[in-house]
């Protein structure tokens, strides 16, 4: 438990400390929800206020940003360094390693759906999402699935310079056409057809069924079973192809 | 005392690249031993298979009494690993690195001290991306050292050093041996080997061509050479027996009267026999 806390105390103090990170995965989906919800936030969009309509799918946006891309683009550069490498032979076992990775990407994302929540509440006069627990625990399902499918991205990549690359050029358009940014139903017939087979395109619209339509997580069991599949699949392709080591030079 | 590393006849190969075909040796508690070779001659792989980072193919190790391809995070309490190339959190201070990796070990080294003995005082509070390379490399070993190792691996540690930065290394090196640890040293730099090593492997195309002190490596070479110049012409004397023959070369000088111009006794060194080791087919 020791080494836990003093592990997950250096993931927080690496986070925080690299920038690029630290603005890409948690600033931008707070600083899409303040613009967006500017411009529209007044409409109303299948029903509801606009603003509220899009704190779901900044939600979802927030969770494919910190558990998806920080995480993947983070391990991609630490292990390119050849610090994990080096962690590898230090006493730090490596499943605690990934356990305080984990718990830090939790940590963030906590931080960053709380933020959300209240800049809502605060600028755009949005309710608190009634059903928190099913809130909340929709939301450690999405991360922990996204976290799970980031890991498995990082046994496709091959160097840190192109990490940021592929992750965004995987996790942008994911978000777009998911329908994080606006809504879905507005898209043409193809971009909906590809928005059918994504994770994320699930993921918001239990988070939507939850805090729009009242729903509980347990009542929409297809979206739950759809986001756990590709995270299952992203921590088999994990298992199967993580690596410690850089690529040989 | 029973040997603090043991290698058996260990084999690895890539593909159908045969990086180590067969190698033995041993170190004892608190030696430091050098493995020396040219670029591609199995050395990182050899330093990798006691680290417990490669599998061997055949052969047999133990290294603080376990096999390093089953050992878990007790043996890593006792070992201190610098890889041939940096690998460090760019965005942490010195100090800050130092204390992340000691939180990961029971017994750590107090981190002000490790700060002072790889000589970054001046540079604790300093983000590692401003470090310079020999600054980083010592930091390297500033990690590896925090967890107080009884058995350090330095894969290369100086390489791209300039010459006042290795000496400086090379101190740090013998004042950690003087506190018993025990040191496996690759390096290509045959001096570094000669003014480090108790005693040294040459490594070459995945076998051990020469072990032995520095001493004995030179001792087992051939003879001395005697250069001299008589009229311009350059005279070149092999023996084993320098002494009677210097004499008798001076006394005939002497007694004639003429001068041994430019006259030169020598030993062949480390460097000499290492080419000849290393470069000479069959």
């Amino acid at each position: 438990m020791r080494l836990f806390l003093h592990q997950l105390r250096g993931e927080q103090l690496l986070y925080w400390r690299s920038r690029e990170s630290a603005f890409f995965t948690f600033m931008l989906p707070i600083l899409f929800f303040v613009l967006l919800a500017s411009v529209y936030g007044g409409d109303r969009i299948e029903g509801v206020k606009g603003s509220r309509y899009l704190l779901a799918g900044m939600l979802g946006y927030g969770v494919v940003a910190t558990a998806f891309a920080g995480l993947a683009i983070g391990v991609v550069v630490d292990r390119e360094n050849g610090v994990l490498k080096r962690v590898r032979a230090t006493p730090l076992p490596p499943w605690l390693y990934i356990a305080s990775l984990l718990a830090s990407t939790l940590l963030v994302y906590t931080i960053e759906a709380v933020t959300l929540i209240v800049l809502g509440r605060l600028l755009f006069h949005i309710a608190v999402p009634h059903h928190l627990f099913s809130l909340a625990l929709a939301l450690l399902l999405g991360a922990l699935a996204f976290a799970g499918m980031g890991m498995g991205l990082t046994a496709a990549i091959r160097t840190a310079e192109g990490s940021s690359a592929a992750v965004n050029a995987v996790y942008l358009p994911m978000a777009f056409i998911s329908g994080s940014f606006f809504s879905p139903h507005s898209f043409p017939r193809f971009l909906r057809a590809i928005a059918d087979v994504l994770p994320l395109t699930y993921f918001i619209r239990l988070l939507r069924d939850i805090t729009l339509r009242g729903h509980e997580i347990w009542t929409r069991p297809g979206s739950v079973a759809v986001v756990a599949a590709w995270g299952l699949a992203g921590v088999i392709a994990a298992l199967r192809g993580f690596r410690w080591e850089p690529r040989e030079g | 005392m029973p040997a603090v590393v043991t290698v058996a006849d260990v084999h690895k190969s890539y593909g159908s690249q045969e990086a180590l075909r067969g190698i033995d040796f041993e170190i004892e508690g608190g030696e430091v031993f050098g493995v020396l070779g040219p670029n591609g001659a199995g050395k990182t792989t050899a330093v990798e298979i006691l680290e417990g980072y490669r599998r061997r193919d055949a052969g047999e190790v133990s290294v603080l009494g376990q096999d390093p391809e089953r050992a878990g995070s007790a043996w890593r309490e006792r070992i201190g690993v610098v890889l041939q190339s940096s690998a460090m959190y760019a965005t942490l201070t010195v100090s800050e690195s130092l204390r992340l990796f000691a939180g990961y070990y029971r017994r750590s080294r107090d981190v002000g001290e490790v700060v002072r003995l790889i000589g970054l005082e001046e540079k604790r509070d300093a983000r590692v991306r401003t470090l310079s390379g020999g600054q980083k490399r010592r930091l390297d070993l500033g990690l590896a050292l925090v967890g107080d190792p009884e058995l350090l691996f330095l894969d290369e540690p100086t390489t791209g050093f300039d010459p006042a930065a290795r000496r400086a290394a090379w101190e740090t090196i013998r004042s950690l041996r003087s506190l018993g640890k025990t040191i496996l040293l690759t390096t290509h730099y045959l001096d570094e080997a000669e003014q480090l090593a108790d005693r040294v492997a040459v490594l070459r195309e995945g076998r051990i061509v020469a072990l032995g002190t520095p001493a004995e490596l030179t001792g087992a070479a051939p003879a001395t050479e005697i250069r001299y110049r008589r009229d311009g012409e350059e005279v070149v004397v092999e023996t084993d027996e320098p002494t009677r023959v210097l004499h008798e070369l001076t006394s005939q000088a002497l007694a004639e009267g003429f001068e041994l111009e430019g006259l030169e006794v020598r030993r062949p060194t480390l460097e000499e026999i290492y080419l000849t080791l290393t470069l000479d087919e069959s």
